[in-house]
């Protein structure tokens, strides 16, 4: 994938956990309780945070959350020089009228990946309301985007590569910064590691 | 006036010369062979370092005119043959209108005379307009110069029409070439049937389609005591065939194809390839091991090309919609000469054979020979000039060669028909 | 651009794992296609054309719905109307075509091989369509996705295609990719009906007698008689060839509990089957295949148009 090995370990297995149950508590104060609240991971990555979101949901309020996962291949802008070598399905076994969502995704660096997830969100039917919640964000925006919920805020030039790893797929739970290749494809890594 | 040729190399079995020598023409004849010639005010043409032979000739061509311009005329070809190094060719009858009575022949025979590159030797249709109903008017074609009757192109499916037309001819002595293709059999077949045909979807030309005709026309060479030359053959059953009626004492010939000899169904792919569509089809590779066999050892009679010119829109086609036929004329004594000769298989002296004093002989043409008195048709070559086949080189009107990119050894530089050029150093005169 | 292929023509050029690929999109697409809004924009401001040079209404159907359910734009072109029934030749239309500035052309011909002019003629990208008696790669696609969808594996999956496996545009592709994923294919016909090379395809065996191969099948590929090419006569009647190589319910004792029925449609009842078969819930997969062709048209237009070198300034 053009990168070199890792600078520094931005967070580690504990410091990620650490945030999301604090995100988890922030998701139930702003929401006032879990009432009509829905978590939707992108993936890849996304899906395991979001499912991290709702064991620890689960913990605190002792209710399951409804779960699903997005994959937002089908929205992107870059379909024309980058494709996705692997499609997963989408999977949100509720209905989304009417639900408070909360998205997750690992990084947020330009935004694109959210206006794409939030277009596919509302081919699947009509949410009163959808926040997104990020483990990392590196800056870099460009499209008006905002977090409501952050983890970390890692300030990061164009030339790093910010990537979560997750024990499930890659072996180790880590947030790493790395140099990137000038005009390499910056995005998740791949499943199973590098 | 005179013309010297001197140093050549000549090769011509029939008077068992293989050396070099000095030949002198006088008009249209030559008039003395032999070392160290001089000739005071002769034209002196030093051959060094190159073969002459008796003049080549194709004894399967297609002209295309008169009708069919935009494939290809009797200018175009001619000089096609001559940049091939023949001095001869027979012209099919396929022509618009068929060439089935003496007007067309004499056409074919002015056009020739006033714009040709070679001579030309028309051969007739055996049955009116090709359509296997009623015999051609023949005599009138014979008196006319026709050479030979074939309904090339189609070939005659009922066995009735075949025995009339050739008890009715054989008055002419004239050689009947027959196509062989069983019509019912081969149906819309495109290329060889099997495993080729298989992969490609594409619907099959039996060996069997043209092996039943080869084995009822030798019965009927039999019945009729007709002579019979089997165009094309493209099988190894159909070869033996033939072989077991020579053995029989038949007045049976064959002609071969350097594509039926050289190239395989293994060819045609995925591309379509529609120069590569020829009928009767590219066979197996044993097949064509056969066929080669059989050159060699005398089965074959004369190598042929079948040229068959077509405009390049209509082999830019689906290859279902695109006609049969590939152009031969320029490519066919290099691909003998890099693919038997220069590899040891034989030698220059069965090279004439097959490429001119057999053709000859099959059409009752006069015999040429490297001797004093004979016709001056000559071919001279460089055995050893290595040229690539590429479709911007040929003098051909059309461009559907099955060899394009082929590596090839030897290529006519001077012809002589009748002691006139008709090819100088390679370029056409 | 999927890997090294520009286009979707002879379906030996893809490996077992790029199949799965695109079954595996295809599952992807399937979600889409059971929302309310059956609409994705991947291919937003894409133009391809339809061209299909013979008539087939269903193919055509379903390629246009995968089209437009990927938020492409498409032109339908062919019908009596074409201009190669007005004598132009494929190449001169093709280039006609590509002047109106299009990304992908999906062919449908009669002839064997058109699909390669098409792809020689213009820089977009070509599905084949069905091309004469030689390939039709998006129904094997069909095909395998339901066989998958029902069998899990091909591994070792005993398929009996039936019929009339000569002229059958459907097993020139089938039956490559079926040996591709690992089955093992037995081709069941009378002599009339058969290519001459069937183990050039890739068939392991050949068979006269579906009684006698029934038995072993995990899946019975049944092909369509088409009635109106019998001029040949390959066989004496439809009566004896529904009795020699029909699929009834008398037969059904014969096959495995779980094997399963696929039939590229449209289907004769009364001819490949009696009425009993192809309305079976459990073994008949034939309307799953039409939904399953939606599905892989639409992986294969989002695998073979995205990603760069797609031949067209992107």
């Amino acid at each position: 994938m053009g990168t070199s090995s890792p600078k520094a370990v931005i967070m580690d297995e504990i410091s990620i956990s650490r945030a999301m149950t604090r995100i988890a508590h922030e998701i139930l104060e702003r929401n006032e309780g879990c009432e009509n609240l829905a978590i939707v991971g992108i993936v890849t990555r996304g899906d395991l945070l979001a499912k991290q979101l709702v064991d620890e949901i689960r913990e605190i309020e002792g209710v399951d959350v409804p779960l699903g996962s997005l994959d937002i291949s089908f929205y992107r802008d870059d379909f024309a020089t980058h494709i996705s070598p692997e499609v997963h399905a989408t999977d949100i076994p509720f209905n989304v009228d009417g639900k408070r969502i909360v998205l997750v995704d690992d990084i947020l660096y330009t935004g694109r990946t959210i206006r794409c997830a939030l277009d596919a969100i509302m081919d699947l039917g009509r949410p009163s309301r959808i926040e997104l919640a990020v483990l990392v964000d590196r800056g870099h925006r460009e499209l008006p985007i905002s977090p409501d919920f952050v983890g970390k805020n890692v300030p990061s030039s164009r030339d790093e590569s910010v990537r979560l790893f997750c024990k499930e797929v890659d072996g180790r739970t880590s947030v790493e910064i790395s140099d990137v290749e000038p005009g390499s494809h910056v995005g998740s890594a791949p499943l199973g590691g590098e | 006036m005179a013309l010297l040729l001197k140093n050549a190399h000549v090769v011509d079995p029939s008077v068992e010369l293989d050396g070099i020598v000095d030949v002198l023409i006088e008009n249209d004849r030559i008039v003395n062979v032999g070392e160290g010639l001089s000739a005071e005010g002769a034209e002196v043409v030093d051959l060094t370092g190159k073969y002459l032979v008796p003049g080549l000739v194709d004894m399967h061509v297609h002209l295309r005119e008169p009708g069919f311009e935009t494939k290809g005329d009797i200018e175009s070809e001619t000089a096609a043959a001559a940049k091939g190094g023949f001095t001869g060719v027979c012209s099919m009858p396929n022509t618009d209108p068929v060439t089935d009575n003496g007007v067309v022949i004499e056409y074919i025979k002015s056009v020739a005379a006033a714009k040709g590159h070679c001579r030309v030797y028309p051969s007739g249709a055996m049955t009116r307009g090709l359509k296997g109903e009623i015999i051609s008017e023949m005599g009138d074609m014979v008196a006319h110069g026709c050479v030979a009757f074939t309904d090339d192109g189609r070939g005659i499916q009922g066995a009735g029409m075949m025995r009339r037309a050739m008890d009715y001819g054989k008055m002419f002595d004239k050689v009947f070439m027959s196509h062989c293709q069983d019509e019912d059999l081969v149906g819309d077949g495109q290329i060889n049937e099997g495993a080729v045909s298989t992969r490609l979807g594409l619907l099959g030309w039996p060996a069997e389609g043209e092996e039943l005709q080869i084995a009822r026309d030798i019965m009927i060479a039999e019945l009729t005591g007709a002579k019979l030359h089997i165009q094309h053959i493209s099988t190894a059953r159909g070869l033996d065939m033939v072989r077991a009626a020579k053995a029989k004492g038949l007045p049976v010939t064959c002609e071969a194809t350097p594509h039926h000899l050289f190239l395989t169904e293994d060819a045609i792919d995925g591309t379509y390839d529609t120069c590569l569509k020829v009928n009767p089809p590219l066979r197996t590779a044993a097949d064509a091991e056969a066929l080669i066999e059989g050159v060699l050892d005398g089965s074959v009679d004369a190598i042929v090309t079948d040229h068959a010119p077509h405009a390049d829109w209509e082999k830019s086609r689906e290859f279902e919609l695109a006609p049969f036929g590939m152009i031969g004329l320029e490519t066919s004594l290099a691909l003998i000469n890099t693919n038997l000769v220069k590899t040891g298989k034989m030698g220059y002296g069965r090279m004439v054979e097959l490429m001119s004093s057999k053709p000859r002989e099959i059409l009752g043409l006069e015999p040429v020979s490297i001797a004093a008195g004979s016709l001056a048709d000559i071919t001279v070559f460089d055995a050893d000039a290595a040229w690539t086949v590429s479709e911007d080189e040929f003098a051909s009107h059309a461009k559907n060669s099955g060899f394009k990119g082929a590596e090839l050894l030897g290529r006519a530089t001077d012809v002589f028909v009748g002691g006139k050029r008709t090819l100088a150093d390679g370029v056409v005169c | 651009m999927f890997n090294n292929h520009k286009h979707l023509i002879d379906i030996s050029e893809y490996s077992d794992s790029e199949l799965m690929t695109i079954l595996q999109t295809a599952k992807a697409f399937s979600e889409v296609n059971e929302r309310v809004i059956k609409k994705v924009p991947t291919l937003k401001g894409k133009t391809i054309v339809n061209m299909f040079n013979e008539p087939s209404t269903r193919t055509r159907s379903s390629f246009e719905l995968a089209e437009k359910r990927l938020s492409a734009d498409t032109l339908n072109f062919g019908g009596s109307s074409t201009s190669t029934v007005k004598g132009e030749s494929l190449i001169d239309t093709v280039m006609t075509l590509d002047a109106y500035k299009i990304d992908c052309i999906v062919v449908r011909d009669k002839h064997a091989g058109a699909p390669h002019i098409v792809s020689q003629a213009s820089p977009a990208v070509v599905i084949d369509a069905g091309d004469g008696k030689h390939g039709h790669p998006t129904q094997a696609l069909l095909d395998l996705y339901s066989i998958w969808e029902r069998k899990q594996s091909f591994e070792g999956l005993k398929v009996g295609v039936v019929g009339d496996i000569g002229h059958s545009r459907v097993c020139g592709s089938l039956i490559p990719a079926l040996k591709i994923m690992g089955a093992e294919v037995t081709v069941v016909a009378p002599g009339t009906l058969l290519p001459p090379r069937p183990d050039v395809l890739g068939a392991d065996h050949v068979a006269y007698c579906l009684d006698d191969v029934l038995p072993e099948l995990d899946v019975v590929y049944m092909l369509r008689i088409q009635r109106e090419r019998l001029e040949g006569a390959p066989f004496p009647s439809l009566r004896e060839y529904h009795q020699l190589f029909g699929l009834t319910k008398k037969r059904e004792r014969l096959m495995k509990p779980d094997a399963i029925v696929c039939h590229p449609g449209p289907i004769n009842r009364g001819v490949e089957f009696d009425s009993y078969m192809p309305d079976h819930p459990e073994r008949s997969v034939i309307l799953d295949q039409v939904y399953a062709g939606i599905c892989v048209r639409m992986a294969a237009l989002y695998l073979l148009l995205g990603g760069a070198d797609n031949g067209l300034a992107s």
